[in-house]
Formats: structure tokens, C-alpha cells, sequence
């Protein structure tokens, strides 16, 4: 189990791997590595260049300007897992990331590699759509700024050119005390989804839901928005009753079946889960509401 | 085949050699470096058998180029003994426990709790379990490896207190 | 008392595997070493129609290609002996070393590229072009087993490779005397044995050439170095298997392999040393599995759950081949009564192939089955008859009173089946106090009443172990005074050094870490049968035993001699033979042999013969019986089918511990297995053969997360078959495991009315089951409680 010849190229600079990147035909990107060695050592993918960016300065650091988390390309998930700023001001990202794989799956994955990659059952490309996330992607010669919607295009096919690589993720925060919860269902910890679900969600003063975002990954090709869903739950105080009318939000889901879990036995999974984290979101929202005032 | 002369140190002494680009990092240590005590028990980034650290985190060696090595400071079950041949507190605390059964796992289960107790000197069960959720053991339930953790981490606990 | 026996002392085999200086396989280099990787059929089911390896051959850094024909000049055939065999015959169902006409299943072995690395090697592998007719595929043994199927090979007239009764009692009066008679059709699969060391061989042509030394990472080095002298021609002078480190066996290294004859037979062509190291994928394609076996079983019972009969059917997945004589299923009828009184059975037993990964051994080697499938019966009764699921066992248990008790059945030995040693009725009554059994419904009622579904289960088993007819054990004491142990059996990791380091010890008054084991040697042992159903202590370590004793007497009588002291004023202690009384008089055990081992033309001591050592080999036909009682609590998140294990309690009657430390790590070892059978390890395939689970992320093994702490407690009652008084306890902790957690798991479903009739039990099948009890409940107009 060993991986098949490539050339291998290490830019030193983002200029340098955009001049690579545009050069060269049939390359793979080497991030963290946590997919696609696996991925190369099975001989699943045959690159005929692999272009390791871990020596690129720049890539890698977590900062918050005004409102939003910006999160470079190369920051391993470990290190965004265990910062305080993350956790204090999007503690549902450190929440996720806990379930992503084990610490040293972590250690050396990034969240660059982990949205490239868009395994429709990984946590970080739900939580990225989950916060309408931007990603930055740069190419020689130019920069461009795409909504994780458009980014998410298909299958395990994000939506950047071979000539392009991310550059950084920017999350719009939301208000502090907000409620949160990312909540799976997996066969052992740490492994791929069998469904998924995120929420983030604030209350006004009288308890009303004034703002909420739902998104569901591991059942379909692609993680989704559970835009139905939050719209029956916006405006309203968020009760067992309205929890269980945004359920219905599932039975509409395109859910893919293999090995793992049925279509059905996926759909149903998706629900029992997106109820634990709707409860879940709500109930944070309050306390923290309650602790804040 | 296009060679790489590779720099790097692993448990702290300095080695060259050279290696295809595709060599993995487990496969250099162990054929190149002739560090054969990290195993590979899967080749896929599952199973946690060739977990070492690198740059004083733990990593899978079987998902790493040598190349990316390349100026590491890399540590492997080798280097846990003290130069005197003592066994480190976690290697006697796993044969105080029972803690391994045919061995082979336990390079990558000795190299993550490395980390665990230097990042969290007080864990609770749950936290070894947690920490060691990436690493599989056929022979031992884990039950004796939990033991162990926790006898190594009070060890060292008194050790920095002394 | 005995002082080094019977005590947790630290392990030998630690400080070298803890400081990274094991020896595995791979682990060993020789110089110029060429690397091999297979070619491996991609399809279940097909005729060869050609091999182009034109590309391949003249690909970077490969040395060379080679097919069936191309190591037909070494081998005296392309067809495997059988394996742990008295007559190491081939037959029809015997695989190849590598196939040339037709494929079985996907990963047979069809050629090898010899390259300067894996790497390139396996690049070439990639570049080998097959073409394949394919065949019709049968992937379900039931369907193979039906006159009219498609061959799973087409020199097969039938898919049936063997039928067996096994039977006793009179089961036709048993079923007309019956107030009840209970039916239930089970499936049960068991997936791979995963140590988490794949296989290995690496082969040393010796300078001259001509004579081999053989590294496998097996359970069975001399079965390997008989079958290779004969396949090669080769003098046994001329030939060595060593077992290296074996990092875990648990039933796959067990076996003869294609590669283990493919390697020596290409590097005897080559004239050159070559390894081969099976990687994950490989071991999913082309190690032995378990896998199917199907069940129908009636159960006849008097008024009060008193069992008078059992009978039916059982269909075995045997796969494409059977490389060894196919133990497995006649395990799985043979004991399925298990620790139970059956007045009269009566199962058929059909042996069919399939086109899959051929099937043999996995810890418990059919043993689990077996308890499985009486188990269910008895919770079946229970549930039935409305009586609680120990009472129901407590009234069919074999008393203490009737052992020895003489199942009317015989071992594969032909000896008769006799349970030796144990109180079967006291060891489930202590399992069940210390888990809290009776109290347990009240618990139950209340976690209901907060809407948690928990369930207790328990499962009672017994295992023969310590198989015959023999095992090696040489004692020797060097004229250093170093102390060494040489056994036939193998060593995968248990610790079967470090239990023979005390049991010479003990004899020869110094400590275990002052003996060297060497297991699995044919150049130190050669005579040895290996490692397998929970053999290598009650074998080995009797053999050890006689002989430690041997030599013990043999010092002494030597130092008689010498010291001019009657011999039963002598002792030995601290690695002399002392005065007793008088600690300064005497002298070392390394004088002792220093003087046996002679000298040109000086006098010996009368009456001793030369050499400080003793060799034995113990026999025996009978089995030593060890029993396990297994209690379990679980809670199952009945919304999505998940089991949660909250407690575990096991008791095992093993005999005499020799060392404690090391039954609790077995123990905790096997129940962690039969967890993954029962929740979390099966081996996918598709209708055309195709396997699905082939990486540790589809098949899933358990991990620390997933497992709770284990309670355990033993009983030690010595079994008079062996002067150890040991029983195994390699497999005794996986066998009742399954069936306790699913009898477990249907305690807490009772509220849906499910009955569980297979393993493993995942998530989605559990919620399939729920989802059917709640509609049945409905439709009956029933409220779920």
C-alpha cells in the first residue's frame, strides 16, 4: 500500500505556488495531508505532480477583525479546536472540530484541506455553510472571494479551478452568548458522520427566536442549509412543538445510502439528530441569554 | 525515482539520507533510519501504529512524506528511555499494567500519550480513552492501557512537583 | 506455596517491545533484499484467459515477474498441501500457490512482481494486465448449497465440500415427549481476525544456495517447514522456519498461505532474498475470515424450560478453499450444547463454498457461534415460557455433582468429549450477584420511566483448550548457568515466554526474567505444532513443567556427586543447588552443567547423563474445559438502533492462573473481540463477490471509546488433565461475549416485543427490528410501555 510516483514540488511563497499551479497539469495540492495520503498510499488518486504547500508562509493563523474569524487555509484543526478566541466567540467550531478524526488526524489536517476535500460527511464544510462562510481563494495574478454556497458544488467537488488554492476562510461571527450545538451520530468517536447537524441561533429578551441557522451534513452529496426548518422556527419560542414541525424539513432531504446506512436509515438518523441540536441550540441560547443579563 | 537528500532529528540526534519523494516518513524511519520500532498496522491513517511526534505533536508517519520532515525534530518510541536505558514513567507504568500484549500497536499508543500528559498532567479516564480513540489495539480491550496512562500521569505529576 | 508461579509478575517479552526493539518481520533486514507484492484477482469468479506482464517486467526497478508457471520448476505442485494435517495430503479444495487457469474469489493470488521496493513493485503490479472470462458467482452460501447452483469452481461437482451429522441421544422421542418445542433461524457472521500486524514472509537464501530460512509471522512454523520441505524437495537439513515477533494472531496465522510458498519457491528460482509484507488491504482480500454460518434450530423442552432435545440445521460459509481440514463448523456443532444437559441433538451440517476469502479459525473457532446459538435458545425458552432467563439456565446447567460429565460426542481427536473440572451452576450465580442481577428490573424501570431503554443480558460458555496431541518443551541449562526454555508452540503476543519463564523457574528456584524462551524455532525445536485454541500454556507449559523438574532433579542428583551430599539434603535456590540448612555450601547450577557437559577423557558422574536438560513432549488427546459466565447491561438510543455498554462483568473458571496479570489482559482482550461480533465487525460483500469493507474505516474494529471498564473474576478450579491444573484463555473471554450483549440489548428492547436472531447487530439492522415492533404493537392496537 504504497503511493504511486508523482514529482514533487514545494513553493516557498504564495507567488511561487501560483506560478506552479498555473504551470503544471494533473498536480494535487498536499495540505495537511490527512485525506489525500491516505488517498494516494490506497492508489486512488494518481497526481502527476504534488504540489506540498506546508512550507508556504502566510497560510496559517486564526484573527478576528470587527465581526468575523478569519482562519488561514493551513491552520491545522487541533490548534483552531484549542484557541481561546474560537472558543469564546464560535464555540460551535470547537465543538465540531472535537469530533473531527483524533488528535493527530488533527494535529496535521487543516481547514483549507478539510473544505478542498468536502467529504460530505466531515464537519468543517457543514459548519462553514452552517456560518454562510467566505472562502478566499488566490490564483496567479488575481484574488476572489466565493459564499460557501457557490463553493460547494458538488460530490467532493468544491468550486475552484486546478490553478487555484484557498487561501483563508472568513466566518461572519455571531453575537456573543448566541446558542450552538454540532451534534453527529458516528458508529465509533471520530469517525465520518452517518448524519450530522449544526445550529446557531439567538434570542430577543422575551425568549423569541430572532435569528437561527440550520445545516444538516452526512446524508446527501453535499452538506445542506436547513432553510425550511429555520423558517419554521424563526419567530417563534423555539418549543418542543415547533422543534418537531422543523424536523419535517427531512423528510424532503436527497439522501444518499451505502454500506454504512440506508437512504431511509440515514434520513432517520438526520432527524433524531437535528432534534438533539435544535433542543440543544435553543436551550444554550437561553442560558446564555439568562447569563448575560 | 527522483531522490531527496533529507536533514532531520530524530530523538535528538541528527540524520541524513536520501529518499524518494514518495517514501512516507514511516517508511524512511524504518528502512532508511533503521528505526523499525514504529510499526505500520494499516497504511491508511486509521489504525495509529505509526503515530509519532513531529515537532513535538503526535502524527501519523504513514501519512507524511520523508521529505516533509525535512529539518524536524522528530520523536519515536526509540527516544522515550533516558540515555541510561531507564524506561521512561509510561513505558513502566504499561509494564506495570499490562498495558501491551504482542507490542505492535503500542508505539503509537505510548508516542500520543506522550502528548496527552504533556498537554494535560491530570487526566480523567475519559480523556485517555478520548486520547487514544485513534489508535486500535486487537490484544488488550484497552482497559490495562487506561491503567497505565493513569499510573504514568501520576508519576510524572509527582516528578514535576519533586 | 509457590513462589514464581500463580503471581502477576511483569512480562519478559516488555522491555524490547516498550523500547521499539521488537523483531517483526519486517523489521529484519538482509542484504540485498528484493521486495514482492501480488497480483491479485480483481473479479470473484473467473477463467484466466491470459497474463500480460510485457509492461510490467520492464517497468523501473522491477527484477522480475513470475506466474504459476514460472515457479512450477521449484515446486513439486501448484496445489497447496493441506494444512494442520496428519497427512499433509493435498485434495480438491486445497488453494494454489499462485492460479493460472481460474479464480475463486477477489484477491487470489495470480502472479508476483520481484522489484528493489514495495514501492516499485507495486507500481508494476498496476501495470499487469489479466484478462478475465468471468463466471457466475455464489456469494451466499445457502443459495451455493442448492443442487443446481453454479460452481464456485468449476473442477467442483457441488459447492458441498462436506456434510456431517453430529448426533446423539434419542431425538425423535425427545420432540414427542416435549410440553413446548421452540424454533428460531439464525444468522451469524464473524468478520476477520485483524491482528494489527498483517502477514510476513521474508525468505534468506543461504550462501551456496540451496538452503532456505524462512521468517513467517505465523501461528504454525513447523506445519510450514514440513509442507515447505516436501513442496520445495528440499532436505529438512537444508531448510529453517523461525517465528520472529508475531504481532497478534487470533486465528489467520493459522494457516498455510500461497505467499509462504510463493516467496521460497521464486527466491530459490532467484537465487535471491526477498520479504513480503501483507499491507491492510491484503489482509482484507487474502487472509482467512469467518464469516456465515446459518442456523435452524428447534429446541424441545419439558413443562417447566427443561431441555430434552435440540435439533436442526447448520449451513458454513467455507469460502472459496479449504486449506486446512475444516475444524471450524465441526467446533460450532460439537459444542453447542455447551455447559447445558441435552439429553438429545441432532444437527446437520453442511459445508459450503463460496466465492469469498476462504474461511478458517478466528478467536473462539466456532465456538462463539455455538454459544450463540444455544444461548439464544435459552433466552428464547425464557421469554416463552415466561421464566426468568438465569432460572431457565440455573434449571439445565451440568451440576457439579456429574463431573467429569461425558458428552456423548468426540472430540477431533476421537477421544471422547469429557468435561473435566467446574461448577457451572456456582459461577453463574457469582456473575449474577456481582452484576446485580436481581436487582436489576427495578433499575430498568425506572431508566424506562425517563424514557432510557437499559437491558441486562448474560451468557454462559464453555471451551475446550489446549489441544493435542503434544507440544514441545526443552529445558536447558547452559554451562554459563544461562537458563533457556525452547518450545513448538508459538508465541503471538500473549505472553506464552513469560508464563514459561515462571514455570521453569519455579522448579529451579531462580526468577523469570533469568530465562530466555525461544518458541517457534525449527532449528532449537524441532518437533512443535504451534499456536492455537488456547493451547500453547496447558501444551507447552506441561511439557515445560515435567522437564524444569527433570532438570531440577538432575542438578541435584549431579551435585550429590559432586559435593558428596545425599540428594535430599539438597535444594535449589538463587541458581545454586545448596545445602539445605547450610546456605554457603553448595554450588552454582552453572558448575553443575559445566561438569555435565564433559570434558575429553575425564570421568563423569555415575548414573546422570550428559547435558544439564531436559526435552518432553506432553501429550495429550483430552481437552482441559474452561467456563465463563458473562453479564452485561446496556442502553440502546432507540432512536437511531445505537448500543451503549454500561457495565460488564465476566467470571471465567481458567484452571490454575499461572500468572494473573496476563489471564486479566486475555480476558479483557477476547471480550473486547466479541463486542466488535457483536456490534461493530462485518465483512461486506456484494452480489458479485465484490468486497466493500476493505480499509479500518469501513470495517470497524473497537476502539477505547467504545468499551466499557471490564469486571472480571476468577475461579480456579485446576483441571486434573494437564499437572498445571491450567485451562486455557485465549478465546474464552470472546466466546459467550456476543451472545450476552444481544441478549442484553433485546432486554432493553422488551417495550417493542423484539426478538434479535443474529449477529452482529448494527445500528440500522437494531432500528429496522424497532421500527417492525412498534408497527406489529400498533397493528395489534398495543400502547409501547
Amino acid at each position: 500500500m504504497k503511493p504511486p510516483p508523482f514529482e514533487y514540488l514545494r513553493p516557498e511563497s504564495l507567488d511561487e505556488l501560483c506560478v506552479m499551479l498555473a504551470g503544471t497539469e494533473n498536480a494535487k495540492i498536499l495540505a495537511g495531508g490527512q485525506s489525500l495520503m491516505a488517498m494516494l498510499n490506497l492508489r486512488y488518486v494518481f497526481p502527476d505532480v504534488l504540489i506540498d504547500i506546508n512550507r508556504v508562509p502566510g497560510l496559517a493563523g486564526i484573527e478576528i477583525k470587527r465581526d468575523r474569524l478569519r482562519i488561514g487555509a493551513m491552520t491545522r484543526q487541533r490548534k483552531i479546536e484549542l484557541d481561546p478566541l474560537v472558543n469564546e466567540r464560535a464555540p460551535i467550531v470547537a465543538e465540531a472540530l472535537h469530533l473531527v478524526g483524533h488528535r493527530q488526524t488533527r494535529n496535521r489536517g487543516t481547514i483549507g484541506g478539510s473544505l478542498c476535500h468536502l467529504d460530505p460527511a466531515a464537519e468543517l464544510p457543514t459548519i462553514a455553510l452552517l456560518h454562510d462562510a467566505e472562502i478566499e481563494i488566490a490564483k496567479e495574478g488575481g484574488r476572489r472571494t466565493l459564499p460557501i454556497a457557490d463553493f460547494i458544488v458538488d460530490y467532493m467537488t468544491p468550486g475552484i479551478e486546478p490553478n487555484e488554492v484557498v487561501v483563508a476562510v472568513e466566518i461572519p461571527l455571531w453575537q456573543d452568548g448566541h446558542g450552538y450545538c454540532f451534534h453527529e451520530f458516528t458508529r465509533r468517536h471520530g469517525d465520518f458522520a452517518v448524519a450530522s447537524a449544526g445550529c446557531l441561533v439567538t434570542c430577543d429578551a422575551s425568549g423569541t427566536i430572532d435569528k437561527i441557522a440550520i445545516a444538516v451534513g452526512g446524508v446527501s452529496t453535499v452538506p445542506l442549509r436547513g432553510v425550511e426548518a429555520e423558517e419554521v422556527l424563526s419567530g417563534t419560542s423555539g418549543d418542543d412543538a415547533t422543534v418537531e414541525a422543523a424536523l419535517s424539513f427531512c423528510d424532503g432531504l436527497d439522501v444518499l445510502g451505502d454500506f454504512h446506512g440506508s437512504a431511509d436509515y440515514r434520513k432517520h438518523v438526520a432527524r433524531s439528530v437535528l432534534r438533539k441540536t435544535l433542543k440543544t441550540a435553543i436551550s444554550r441560547a437561553r442560558d446564555r441569554l439568562g447569563g448575560l443579563n | 525515482m527522483s531522490e531527496r537528500s533529507i536533514e532531520l532529528t530524530v530523538n535528538g540526534r541528527s540524520y541524513s539520507g536520501t529518499a524518494d519523494v514518495r517514501t512516507t516518513l514511516a517508511d524512511f524511519l524504518r528502512h532508511g533510519l533503521g528505526l523499525t520500532g514504529t510499526h505500520l498496522g494499516c497504511e491508511h491513517g486509521v489504525c495509529g501504529a505509526c503515530t509519532i511526534l513531529v515537532d513535538g505533536v503526535s502524527a501519523r508517519s504513514c501519512l507524511m512524506l520523508a521529505v516533509q520532515a525535512e529539518g524536524s525534530d522528530v520523536r519515536t518510541i526509540e527516544g522515550l528511555a533516558e540515555p541510561n536505558g531507564d524506561l521512561h514513567p509510561l513505558q513502566t507504568a504499561f509494564r506495570d499494567n499490562h498495558g501491551l500484549q504482542c507490542g505492535f500497536c503500542t508505539p503509537g499508543i505510548l508516542m500520543t500519550l506522550m502528548e496527552l500528559l504533556d498537554e494535560q498532567p491530570d487526566p480523567t479516564e475519559a480523556d485517555v480513552r478520548d486520547a487514544i480513540s485513534g489508535n486500535i489495539c486487537r490484544c488488550t480491550g484497552y482497559q490495562s492501557i487506561v491503567a497505565a496512562a493513569m499510573q504514568a500521569a501520576a508519576e510524572l505529576r509527582k516528578g514535576r512537583r519533586a | 506455596m509457590s513462589r514464581v508461579v500463580g503471581h502477576p509478575k511483569h512480562r519478559i517479552e516488555d522491555p524490547a517491545l516498550l523500547r521499539g526493539n521488537g523483531r517483526f518481520v519486517d523489521d529484519i533486514a538482509l542484504p540485498d533484499l528484493l521486495h514482492v507484492a501480488f497480483v491479485r484477482s480483481t473479479v470473484a469468479h473467473a477463467r484466466i484467459i491470459g497474463v500480460d506482464v510485457e509492461i510490467a517486467k520492464d517497468m523501473p526497478g522491477v527484477h522480475a515477474v513470475m506466474q504459476a508457471k514460472d515457479l512450477k520448476p521449484a515446486l513439486m505442485s501448484l496445489r497447496m498441501p493441506l494444512g494442520a494435517s496428519p497427512s499433509s495430503a493435498q485434495n480438491s479444495s486445497t488453494p494454489f500457490v499462485l492460479s493460472d487457469k481460474e479464480v475463486a474469489y477477489v484477491g487470489e493470488p495470480i502472479a508476483m512482481v520481484v522489484a528493489h521496493s514495495r514501492y516499485e513493485a507495486e507500481d508494476a503490479v498496476a501495470a499487469v494486465i489479466v484478462d478475465y472470462d468471468t463466471l457466475p458467482v455464489v456469494t451466499d452460501a445457502r443459495v451455493g448449497a442448492v443442487v443446481g447452483a453454479p460452481v464456485v469452481r468449476t473442477e467442483l461437482a457441488s459447492n458441498v465440500l462436506n456434510k456431517l451429522k453430529v448426533e446423539f441421544g434419542d431425538i425423535e422421542a425427545a420432540f414427542s415427549d416435549a410440553a413446548h418445542v421452540f424454533h428460531d433461524d439464525l444468522l451469524q457472521h464473524r468478520g476477520c481476525g485483524h491482528p494489527m500486524e498483517g502477514r510476513g514472509v521474508l525468505v534468506e537464501v543461504r550462501p551456496g544456495g540451496n538452503s532456505l530460512c524462512v521468517w513467517s509471522s505465523t501461528q504454525m512454523p513447523h506445519d510450514l517447514f514440513h509442507a515447505l520441505s516436501a513442496m520445495l524437495d528440499l532436505d529438512e537439513n537444508r531448510l529453517r522456519v523461525i517465528t520472529p515477533d508475531v504481532g497478534g494472531g487470533f486465528g489467520p496465522k493459522y494457516c498455510l498461505y500461497p505467499e509462504e510458498f510463493a516467496l521460497p519457491a521464486a527466491a530459490t528460482i532467484l537465487g535471491r532474498n526477498l520479504k513480503w509484507i501483507e499491507d491492510r488491504r491484503e489482509n482484507f482480500l487474502a487472509a482467512i475470515q469467518e464469516r456465515d454460518q446459518y442456523w435452524s434450530l428447534d429446541v424441545a423442552t419439558d413443562a417447566d424450560g427443561r431441555v430434552l432435545g435440540m435439533k436442526g440445521s447448520l449451513i458454513h460459509d467455507q469460502g472459496a478453499y479449504a486449506p486446512k481440514p475444516v475444524n471450524l463448523p465441526y467446533n460450532s456443532a460439537t459444542a453447542a450444547t455447551g455447559p447445558y444437559i441435552v439429553p438429545a441433538y441432532s444437527v446437520d451440517v453442511s459445508i459450503v463454498h463460496t466465492n469469498k476469502v476462504p474461511v478458517s479459525s478466528v478467536r473462539g473457532a466456532g465456538y462463539p457461534q455455538a454459544a450463540f446459538a444455544m444461548e439464544r435458545m435459552m433466552d428464547l425458552i425464557a421469554t416463552e415460557l415466561g421464566i426468568d432467563r438465569a432460572e431457565v439456565r440455573a434449571r439445565n446447567l451440568i451440576p457439579p455433582s456429574k463431573m467429569p460429565y461425558t458428552k456423548p460426542l468426540k472430540a477431533r481427536s476421537g477421544a471422547a468429549m469429557v468435561y473435566d473440572s467446574g461448577d457451572y451452576p456456582a459461577s453463574q450465580a457469582e456473575a449474577l450477584a456481582a452484576a446485580g442481577w436481581t436487582d436489576f428490573p427495578q433499575r430498568q424501570a425506572a431508566a424506562l420511566a425517563e424514557g432510557r431503554h437499559i437491558g441486562i443480558g448474560m451468557a454462559n460458555a464453555v471451551k475446550g483448550t489446549g489441544r493435542g496431541p503434544f507440544e514441545s518443551g526443552t529445558v536447558r541449562i547452559a554451562p554459563s548457568g544461562r537458563v533457556s526454555v525452547f518450545t513448538g508452540a508459538t508465541a503471538m503476543g500473549q505472553g506464552l515466554a513469560t508464563a514459561l519463564a515462571q514455570i521453569c523457574a519455579e522448579e529451579l528456584g531462580i526468577e523469570a526474567e533469568q530465562v530466555t524462551v525461544i518458541a517457534g524455532d525449527t532449528a532449537f525445536s524441532p518437533l512443535g505444532l504451534g499456536g492455537f485454541a488456547s493451547r500453547q500454556l496447558v501444551t507447552a507449559g506441561s511439557s515445560v513443567h515435567i522437564a524444569s523438574k527433570a532438570v531440577a532433579a538432575k542438578a541435584i542428583k549431579a551435585a550429590s556427586h559432586m559435593l558428596d551430599v545425599p540428594e535430599e539434603e539438597l535444594e535449589l535456590s538463587g541458581g545454586h543447588v545448596r545445602v539445605k540448612g547450610n546456605s554457603n555450601r553448595g554450588m552454582s547450577l552453572a558448575e553443575v552443567a559445566t561438569r555435565l557437559r564433559g570434558a575429553p577423557g575425564y570421568a563423569f558422574p555415575a548414573d546422570v547423563d550428559p547435558g544439564l536438560e531436559s526435552s518432553i513432549q506432553w501429550k495429550t488427546d483430552a481437552l482441559a474445559y474452561a467456563n465463563a459466565c458473562h453479564v452485561v447491561e446496556v442502553e440502546v438510543d432507540v432512536e437511531v438502533g445505537h448500543v451503549t455498554i454500561n457495565r460488564y462483568v465476566a467470571l471465567h473458571d481458567s484452571g490454575k492462573l499461572i500468572n494473573p496479570m496476563i489471564v486479566d489482559g486475555q480476558i479483557h482482550g477476547g471480550i473486547a473481540h466479541g463486542i466488535g461480533n457483536a456490534l461493530f465487525e462485518v465483512m461486506g460483500y456484494d452480489e458479485s463477490g465484490q468486497p466493500l469493507t476493505t480499509t479500518f474505516a469501513e470495517y470497524l474494529l473497537v476502539t477505547a471509546t467504545e468499551l466499557p471498564r471490564f469486571e472480571t473474576i476468577y475461579l480456579e478450579t485446576p483441571s486434573p488433565m494437564n499437572p498445571l491444573g491450567a485451562k486455557g484463555v485465549g478465546e474464552a473471554g470472546t466466546i459467550p461475549a456476543a451472545a450476552a450483549i444481544i441478549s442484553a440489548v433485546e432486554d432493553a428492547l422488551k417495550p417493542f416485543a423484539v426478538r434479535i436472531s443474529q449477529t452482529p447487530i448494527v445500528p440500522e439492522t437494531l432500528f429496522n427490528l424497532i421500527q417492525k415492533g412498534r408497527a406489529e404493537m400498533a397493528a395489534r392496537g398495543e400502547a409501547i410501555s
